[in-house]
């Protein structure tokens, strides 16, 4: 496929990794934000090409990880109603509630359906006048726009039978909560690319201005992170810290501004919680009081009860860069895939399944290159 | 989650910039898309899809820069080794 298979080059791939290797005179520590780049580097097998004193960590990048338990409890409770065809996202329908899951919901009866695009969703609820149609709205800014055209087309067309349970978060709020975090030592960041298609990369540079940090906006493809480590190294050893965009292909300065304008009169940003983070201040989306009616939350008149997590999941270090997938002592053992103990282990953004599909026997040691 | 996949406008349908809808080919593999975010995009563009949505049109200039960035690392390269 044009503008993608390019950039698996090898031969340019170990080019770019053998220039890491020449500019990189000190350990540095780099955090990759979006799970779609944790899931090619591990694939891929990119850490390996690159120096050992270069650490990638793992960021909370994965909107399946980060939904609170609670509102995936509210999820549960929804789908299993009669008259309810629940709509979502494939990668949700495996993450552990409290005590079970939406695809076991679905097992028992439930209406689960999964769906590709949320206008998907509009299109049920227009065929199904007899059945509420609720849709989960997972996702980072990326998704936003999709779903909030889904809602703004049922407000236009005056569906009566569709809602939303909404838990879009935002990226920016995370990375400053991260940054501010006692055990930070993120030195610089891959910022993700298809977040910045649509937000664009200016709420970064006051980031980087505060924490001095380099920001490299980076795409998903091996030659895209590979330059992305390379352009944030090279900030580093000459001691700056700016945003610069790897991503030029597809992401602009000022981003998309018809999705921004849509998400505006759709959303407005709230508080959120976060699974394995907690509460970070103006993180999240909520409807705006003109969309109030289509909250699903509401709808149905549930209250957010929180969740305990199990106490033997470390998701939360790993979603927050403190621990590793290995150093988890439930990985691939009490914790896989197929029963998983938290999100990440679900996603297949989430840095536990990554490293449970493509890193199960860690027996290449880092920093070698061919 | 924000898995998003370059593909080439093969056809649109709609007027509306809100409801227009493109075919959308894949390497071969043809998908409906939505283009209310991407007014501009014409038959023929190449854009990034994610959920059903072109987000964005292709910049091919900077889809270059790259390549243009490892052959100018060549050419500082053989300039070091060209100097004494």
């Amino acid at each position: 496929m044009k503008f993608l298979d390019e950039y698996r080059d090898a031969d340019l791939a170990f080019k770019l990794a053998r220039e890491i290797h020449r500019q990189t005179t000190r350990p540095w520590t780099i955090m990759e934000v979006c799970g779609g780049q944790t899931h090619a580097i591990v694939k891929f097998g990119l850490d390996e090409l690159l120096p050992a004193s270069i650490k990638l960590l793992h960021g909370p990048g994965c909107p399946v990880c980060v939904t609170p338990m609670e509102v995936i409890d509210q999820a549960l409770e929804i789908a299993a109603r009669p008259g309810v065809i629940f709509t979502s996202f494939g990668d949700m329908l495996r993450v552990p509630g409290s005590r079970t899951d939406l695809l076991s919901v679905k097992g028992a009866g439930g209406d689960v359906r999964i769906i590709y695009s949320p206008l998907d969703a509009v299109k049920l609820a227009r065929d199904n006048p007899d059945q509420e149609v609720v849709i989960f709205g997972v996702g980072f800014e990326t998704t936003a726009p999709a779903t909030a055209l889904a809602i703004f087309e049922a407000a236009r067309t005056r569906l009566a039978n569709f809602t939303m349970l909404i838990a879009h978060v935002l990226v920016p709020p995370a990375i400053e909560a991260l940054m501010s975090s006692p055990d930070c030592c993120i030195q610089g960041f891959l910022a993700a690319g298809h977040v910045c298609a649509v937000m664009g990369y200016e709420e970064y540079i006051p980031l980087a201005k505060k924490y001095r940090v380099p920001f490299v906006v980076t795409g998903f493809e091996p030659l895209d992170i590979l330059q992305g480590v390379l352009l944030t190294v090279r900030q580093l050893e000459s001691g700056r810290a700016e945003v610069e965009n790897q991503y030029g292909r597809f992401v602009r300065r000022e981003g998309n501004p018809h999705a921004q304008e849509l998400m505006n009169v759709v959303f407005k940003v709230v508080p959120r919680r976060w699974r394995g983070l907690g509460e970070i201040p103006m993180s999240g989306l909520a409807l705006t009081d003109e969309y109030r009616c289509f909250d699903a939350a509401k709808r149905f008149g549930l209250d957010s009860v929180e969740a305990t997590e199990p106490a033997d999941c470390a998701a939360g270090l790993v979603l927050r860069g403190v621990k590793t997938p290995h150093e988890c002592p439930a990985f691939g053992t009490r914790c896989t895939p197929e029963h998983p103990l938290g999100a990440t282990m679900v996603s297949s953004e989430g840095a536990c399944a990554a490293y449970y599909r493509y890193r199960r026997l860690n027996t290449v040691p880092v920093g070698r290159m061919p | 989650m924000c898995l998003a996949i370059p593909g080439k406008i093969e056809s649109i349908s709609g007027d509306d910039s809100l409801t227009r809808l493109a075919k959308i080919n894949f390497g071969g593999v043809i998908k409906e898309a939505s283009l209310a975010y991407v007014p501009e995009a014409r038959a023929g563009d190449y854009v990034i899809v994610h959920v059903g949505f072109a987000l964005s049109i292709v910049d091919e200039a900077e889809a270059r820069k790259v390549f243009e960035y490892l052959e100018q690392m060549d050419e500082l390269a053989d300039l070091k080794e060209a100097s004494p």
